[in-house]
């Protein structure tokens, strides 16, 4: 056994002190009829072969595109400190700091995190952290129907479409959850249609516990935040913002424009893509809201000697303490990518994170630009920070095409909502600080030779 | 509440200074932003530490030395399994593959990763004996949330959504009945039997018409493994319930029992404890679940999927119409997933049993040897971990498990898990894990022993523990009454942001 530390002698040290003969007098107690022979796995491998064996399989993979995906998901530059900082086996083979006298270390890094995205957010309370954006927006979701006691929650099709999902199966236990349209056409074609959504908090007899809305939306559009957050409050219900904390420099904070709760994905902040997680859930509320908010919550207090220190507190909204009545089975957080985003806007710091904002958003308006000269103008026509969806007749077959050229143009819309008429010829494109001139140029020139020769097009 | 007293280590906020860091980003051309209209921008900015690099690594370097972790010491936190953490395991979820790969590129970029996820679901589902498993769960408790959604999305289709209670046992783990109130269900408790096993005549009367699922822990939280689950499974399938597995101590019966060839219906894996992914101070983990063919239909989207050609692809959205659907973005932890395959080809078939051997093998000798100084409740063969138990020393000196916890620390360990399972009175779970050597074990069994003495002849030295630790106790009940959640920044200087 690769890691395992006993010689054949400490073994039978150890059977001979119980009075045994054989491990297998240990298992006596799994009913004959039941018990398994072996398992029918490969062989072990040693670690040289392994690692060949990994790096094969990471190879197969093609992270060499010029890529221009985001969707939820957003590559940036992530200081070498922040991941040499997570390699401290200190922080990644320590667990949950039920002893806090030896988790301090834990203990204050979550109590930090807490802190500063609480200042991204402007609001009193940030959870230790939930397993990514979806099941955050979905634990909001659900703490809009503890606090009001209603059951049903309208969420805008502006969301991210894994978060909207992500919400339906969590509402499955007798929740109701409505789609709130988006405008179709004119100046704000792409946001949340704030008629349907009055109409909608005015239907009788189905009063709504929560209303959600992201800012940016998926499809990179800017949402009259603070008019959806008043029609909310005006009927009665709590205001879920869902937002991208690398724009929360730059962008109005959910505190600001009277959200309740706010939700997002913390991968934006150092956290690499891995092709879906381990992420980070954001999620945060305001201080009369406290006692709803699941998961981990660690506060400041003092030891004997009157030494300040930090631990877990408010415990009895948890699972283990409170069994079946607890806010959610949430067990663990995600303590070492809420580590990770520390230790990024630590690095960064303020100025530097308004420039990843920033500089994104200026290379998005060269992306733009240079999308618009090859022929593949804006489906939409507001205003953006930097994504946004450009119209490409036959976008899936095109996007293929790119591959070959080196180029991931960003997603095709109508894989990712495919009930959508309106986005079916879309590919949704970003720009972060990472993108390059020289990428944006090979995207462009690819493209515009292959719109130049749709008959090719076609062929695929 | 404010704390005045002595730090150890000031916070990140307290270490800023204005005008301090930078270097990092390019800086953007002035007009950025002019396209963001002025209602959408952020009028004040947000209070963010200023640091330069050397005192962002100081501070974490700091902090990071005042947690105990697996890397430092013995770990016997019993029901978490903290083993070695391979390293090679690290090394591979950084490989520039892996780590910079997009959740949404599209199948023919991701060929290396699908491989991996589907032969890791090929090799859980051996282990599991379930025919299918998926590995988008985020954690064991989302997999218990994704097991039960799918077992009420079966009693549906069959016509029997009127099924509204889950069977819990008292020793189970918090998650369960929370799981089961947050699918809609009622939690019905079954007591234990004197032998640690459920009660099973108590079991057969709380089973009827309205049970959807039993929920077991096996080996259950007392490290015991449950002798009488043949009956218990038949049982539930009498009723017309399903059974569900809490696999988060699979560690113990790896090649031994399969539950899914024993007659589990669902269960799920806790990769961090099974698998030996790292914990993360309280996470990452992932929660693959296994199905029996019952529950394949629904199972959460998306699927991984091996074509014809051998190449892979992810299942599209609303392929599979039966699925309850999506449990949380993209299609899991991968880059928890790759440690956990590593882990199972460095150890093999063989191996992973040998694991079990040894972590079972351990946990027992740690009970003989502790016998001679406090009390073993379930005095029978256990399973990776056990329940000892300071009732006697609490009734003849005061010395509760909480205090000898405590004073564990002074002698270099990490406490075990103590009050839990509920159901022992001063109980403590001691998990030794397959990572630690017969010194190890010895040294700490001579370290419980010797504070069992203590607290007969010295027990304020038992009480006052830990008295080597960066703190001493805590006050927690202020920390509750009086909750300060975030540092409030106290310049009190706020610039608006520029233009």
């Amino acid at each position: 056994m690769p890691y395992g530390p006993h010689t054949a002698d400490d073994r039978e040290r150890m059977l001979a002190a119980l009075g045994l003969t054989s491990v297998d007098q240990l298992f006596d107690d799994i009913p004959v009829a039941l018990r398994a022979s072996h398992l029918d796995l490969p062989d072990p491998e040693p670690e040289l072969e392994l690692a060949a064996r990994l790096r094969a399989l990471a190879a197969r993979n093609r992270t060499d595109l010029a890529s221009f995906l985001g969707a939820g998901v957003y590559r940036h530059w992530s200081p070498p400190a922040v991941d040499q900082m997570l390699l401290r086996g200190e922080w990644y083979t320590a667990y949950t700091p039920y002893q806090p006298e030896i988790s301090q270390g834990t203990l204050q890094s979550i109590y930090e995190y807490e802190s500063l995205l609480a200042e991204l957010v402007d609001l009193d309370v940030v959870s230790a952290s939930h397993y990514d954006g979806a099941a955050a927006t979905a634990e909001a979701a659900l703490m809009t129907c503890r606090a009001t006691r209603r059951e049903r929650v309208l969420i805008s099709r502006g969301v991210h479409p894994h978060y909207r999902e992500t919400t339906t199966t969590y509402f499955e236990g007798g929740l109701e959850l409505d789609e709130i349209p988006l405008i179709v056409d004119g100046d704000a074609a792409g946001t949340t249609d704030l008629a349907a959504l009055e109409r909608m908090l005015a239907e009788p007899g189905r009063p709504v516990a929560g209303v959600i809305a992201a800012q940016p939306d998926f499809l990179g559009l800017l949402e009259p935040m603070p008019e959806i957050g008043r029609l909310a409050h005006a009927a009665g219900a709590l205001f879920v913002a869902v937002v991208e904390p690398v724009s929360l420099a730059v962008l109005e904070p959910p505190g600001a424009y009277g959200a309740d709760i706010a939700a997002g994905e913390g991968q934006p902040l150092g956290i690499a893509p891995q092709y879906g997680g381990p992420y980070l859930g954001i999620l945060a509320t305001t201080d009369a809201l406290v006692r709803q908010i699941p998961g981990r919550l660690v506060g400041l207090t003092s030891d004997l000697d009157g030494r300040r220190a930090f631990v877990m507190t408010m415990r009895a909204r948890e699972q283990d303490i409170r069994r079946d009545k607890a806010a959610s089975n949430i067990c663990t957080n995600q303590a070492l990518l809420a580590l990770a985003a520390s230790i990024y806007l630590a690095t960064i710091g303020p100025h530097g994170l308004r420039d990843v904002a920033a500089l994104g958003a200026s290379r998005a308006t060269e992306l733009e630009a240079a999308l618009a000269a090859v022929g593949a103008g804006r489906l939409h026509p507001g205003p953006y920070l930097n994504e946004f969806a450009v119209r490409v007749p036959d976008a899936r077959s095109v996007h293929r095409r790119l591959l070959d050229a080196g180029v991931l143009a960003g997603l095709v819309l109508a894989d990712a909502e495919p009930g959508d008429p309106t986005l079916s010829d879309g590919l949704l494109v970003c720009a972060t600080e990472v993108t390059t001139s020289d990428e944006i140029a090979r995207f462009a020139t690819a493209l515009g030779a292959i719109l130049a020769a749709p008959v090719a097009g076609a062929a695929r | 509440m404010s704390v005045t007293g002595e730090r150890l280590q000031p916070t990140l906020f307290e270490l800023s200074r204005p005008g301090r860091g930078g270097g990092k980003i390019p800086h953007p051309p002035k007009d950025a932003l002019d396209r963001i209209p002025a209602g959408a921008r952020r009028t004040m900015p947000p209070a963010l530490p200023e640091m330069n690099e050397p005192d962002v690594v100081r501070h974490y370097v700091n902090l990071s030395q005042l947690n105990y972790s697996v890397d430092s010491g013995f770990y016997p936190l019993g029901s978490c399994t903290m083993k070695f953490n391979p390293k090679l395991n690290e090394w591979a979820a950084r490989l520039r593959g892996f780590a910079e790969l997009h959740p949404m590129a599209p199948d023919e970029t991701a060929q290396g990763t699908l491989q991996l996820l589907w032969e890791l679901e090929r090799a859980l589902a051996e282990i599991s004996g379930m025919p299918a498993v998926t590995l988008q769960p985020a954690a064991g408790a989302q997999g218990e949330l994704t097991g039960v959604l799918m077992i009420r999305a079966h009693h549906r289709a069959r016509g029997e959504g009127h099924r509204d209670e889950v069977l819990v046992p008292d020793s189970s783990h918090g998650t369960n009945p929370a799981t089961a109130s947050m699918a809609g269900y009622r939690t019905i408790t079954i007591p234990s039997a004197p032998d640690g096993g459920v009660d099973l005549e108590a079991f057969r009367a709380a089973l009827g018409p309205r049970t959807a699922a039993v929920m077991i822990t096996n080996p259950s939280t007392l490290g015991l493994f449950e002798a009488r689950i043949g009956e218990l499974l038949e049982a539930v399938h009498a009723a017309g319930a399903l059974a569900y597995m809490d696999g988060a101590n699979l560690n113990a019966i790896l090649g031994r029992f399969k539950p899914g060839e024993a007659g589990f219906d669902v269960m799920h894996f806790n990769v961090h404890k099974t698998f030996s992914t790292p914990h993360g101070g309280g996470g990452p983990g992932a929660g693959p679940v296994g199905v029996g063919a019952a529950l394949i239909p629904y199972l959460p989207e998306p699927r991984v999927l091996r074509e014809d050609d051998g190449s892979f692809r992810l299942e599209r959205q609303g392929e599979r119409p039966t699925s309850i659907g999506r449990m949380r973005s993209f299609v899991g932890n991968t880059g928890v997933l790759v440690r956990a395959y590593a882990y199972i080809r460095a150890h093999g078939g063989s191996g992973l049993r040998e694991v079990s051997d040894d972590a079972v093998l351990a946990a027992n000798y740690l009970k003989h040897r502790l016998a001679e100084a406090y009390d073993i409740p379930y005095d029978r063969a256990c399973k990776h971990e056990f329940v000892a138990s300071a009732a006697t020393i609490k009734h003849r000196t005061g010395v509760r498990t909480l205090d000898i916890a405590k004073r564990l620390i002074d002698y270099g360990y990490h406490p075990p898990t103590i009050y839990f399972p509920l159901i022992v009175e001063e109980g403590m779970l001691i998990e030794p894990t397959e990572t630690e050597s017969v010194d190890t074990i010895d040294a700490f069994a001579d370290a419980l022993i010797a504070i069992a003495a203590e607290a007969s002849a010295r027990p304020d030295l038992v009480t006052g523990a830990p008295h080597t630790a960066p703190v001493r106790r805590l006050d927690e009940a202020t920390a509750a009454r009086q909750p300060n959640l975030r540092w409030r920044p106290m310049s009190g200087v706020e610039t608006p942001c520029p233009d």
